[in-house]
């Protein structure tokens, strides 16, 4: 059986440079580098320059504004809640997107329940942000504006440029989370006006165990982790020294390959996309069609009148890993966030499937996902009382209305006694 | 990867893959079709029942691995039963039968039930002469 990774913005496989950089660090060069004597200090400048590698792939102008955390969560973490506590005299306001990652979304509700408040802005049905909205929600107790580069699960390429120079007319540090975008398009942190970014190299070839937040260094900051004095105070702990050597290599390697990697996804999702609306019927993408507004690694997709746990399954039984934001999926029963607020029928959200390319798949690779899935499709559909219910002129699709029956989500509704929402 | 690791246990995952009593009972003396408000799945069981006893059922559903192997196992479970009997079926033995569910999948047996039971209902509806037999728990005879 053919193995086709399609979950890259989950995780990548380490480079084999990336792994050769980081081998001497674990038995040889195992000092830490808080130590004054020469295995601390040798592993001292292997994070320097692991900082400038990082510094080199987001355009930032000193490896002093990058610090070393643990992943994408924790910069998330420190940057909301770092600037929040640090900022505390000026105002207890924040502004975010209303699609923002977990780690942001739920760093915002931690500290509403101490007593801050937030605006979050909303989207439009392909993820956009609303730049109006967010402009008229900054007040002068603001501290703080979070929007993330690209949409974890939609692919949406935010105007970041456009957000940046909102911020600096009112005068409130820019967070981008980058987390979905590092490696895999230009990250600019002067052209954002962005005074924090987050980004981790486990989504480019590098190893996981390491985030890494830049800093502005007119940003104010404090730590939420204490103990010693590392990253300059601002992140107490020992660093997790291999992953940031090898962190640093794949970021070098990331900003060299960029255009490759761009043209190589771009050239696949483009494929893969065709390939599935041209083989399955009432199949929908969500956020932006390929181009210069969606990240060329993401495709997001609902397919009318299945679940996407059972379409994850069996693409998992047919070697294809992907991943999904149905309700099943997730531990919470809810369906994705994201694609409540771009405001998807909630039996749309339910049928989602998350293909996320890398530049290890191939056009063969594509091909083979979209015959497989086409088939996976049928199964399903033979298998679900919607399927059945449409061709039977009962209940209407969502993607293509034909005009005859009731809407699944009112059908649903009507037969679980409340509205599935 | 030599290995395969899998999300539910090979029970759960076989029903899953190969479910057992897929489809529509023909000409049912009962249909049952509920929705989970929890997470939006939909469930259907049709049955056929002869003499007081179902004969066949089936079902489709609209959901996840565990909702597709409860309603799955639900049906094989049921066959043969009585109406009273299958009036007191539990979702607990759902559970039982595929080797256990993960705790936030036990709604979707749960769901398996209610649609049972909602295909039950609606073949008592039809044939009023059976409701008073089947409160008292007894077997029903037609």
């Amino acid at each position: 059986m053919r193995h086709v990774f399609l979950d890259h913005q989950s995780s990548t496989p380490v480079l084999p440079e990336v792994f050769d950089a980081m081998k001497p660090f674990f038995m040889e060069a195992f000092g830490n580098p808080s130590s004054l004597h020469q295995h601390g200090l040798r592993v001292r400048d292997a994070m320097k320059k692991a900082r400038q590698q990082m510094a080199a792939l987001i355009n930032a102008d000193s490896e002093e504004e990058i610090f070393f955390t643990s992943d994408g969560t924790e910069s998330s973490n420190l940057a909301i809640k770092g600037v929040a506590y640090a900022n505390e005299r000026k105002g207890k306001h924040l502004v975010v997107s209303a699609t923002e990652h977990p780690s942001v979304m739920q760093s915002v509700e931690f500290l509403e329940k101490q007593g801050w408040t937030c605006t979050r802005v909303s989207v439009d049905p392909e993820g956009l942000i609303n730049l109006e909205e967010l402009k008229a929600a900054i007040t002068p107790q603001t501290v703080l504006v979070a929007v993330h580069h690209v949409n974890h699960d939609i692919g949406t390429i935010e105007p970041i440029v456009e957000v940046g120079r909102i911020c600096a007319e009112k005068n409130v540090p820019l967070y981008v989370d980058c987390e979905a975008s590092a490696g895999w398009l230009p990250v600019d942190v002067k052209q954002f006006g962005a005074a924090l970014v987050s980004f981790s190299p486990h989504r480019f070839y590098g190893p996981k165990g390491v985030g890494v937040l830049y800093r502005n260094k007119k940003a104010r900051i404090v730590s939420i982790m204490h103990g010693g004095v590392q990253e300059g105070g601002r992140r107490a702990g020992t660093e997790n020294v291999p992953a940031i050597v090898g962190g640093g290599v794949a970021a070098e390697i990331a900003l060299r390959e960029m255009p490759t990697r761009i043209e190589h996804t771009a050239t696949l999702q483009k494929r893969l996309w065709d390939g599935l609306k041209t083989n399955i019927k009432f199949i929908k993408l969500n956020g932006p069609e390929p181009g210069p507004m969606r990240v060329s690694t993401n495709l997001n997709l609902s397919t009318e009148f299945i679940e996407g746990e059972g379409q994850l399954l069996l693409c998992d039984m047919s070697g294809i890993a992907v991943a999904s934001g149905s309700s099943c999926v997730s531990k919470s029963l809810k369906i994705s966030h994201v694609l409540g607020a771009i405001g998807l029928d909630h039996a749309l959200a339910q049928g989602n499937i998350i293909m996320s390319l890398g530049k290890g798949n191939t056009a063969d690779d594509i091909d083979y996902v979209v015959e497989a899935f086409g088939k996976i499709v049928v199964k399903l559909r033979g298998m679900s009382p919607m399927w059945d219910e449409f061709e039977r002129g009962v209940i209407d699709s969502v993607i293509n209305p034909t005009g005859r029956g009731k809407s699944f989500s009112q059908h649903a509704a009507d037969i679980s006694g409340k509205a599935a929402h | 990867m030599s290995d395969t690791y899998t999300l539910y246990n090979q029970t759960v995952m076989d029903h899953f893959m190969n479910p057992r009593n897929m489809g529509d009972v023909k000409d049912a003396d009962g249909i049952g079709e509920v929705g989970a408000a929890a997470c939006g799945d939909i469930m259907k069981i049709s049955l056929k029942i002869k003499d007081g006893r179902i004969e066949d059922a089936r079902f489709k559903t609209f959901g996840c691995g565990s909702a597709i192997a409860s309603s799955s196992m639900a049906t094989e479970l049921i066959k043969g039963r009585t109406i009273a009997e299958a009036m007191n079926f539990s979702n607990q033995e759902v559970v039982d039968a595929l080797g256990g569910l993960p705790p936030v999948k036990i709604h979707c047996s749960v769901l398996a039930e209610e649609a049972l039971k909602a295909a039950l209902e609606d073949y008592v509806k039809k044939h009023p002469e059976l409701a008073a037999q089947i409160n008292k728990s007894e077997p029903v005879a037609v």
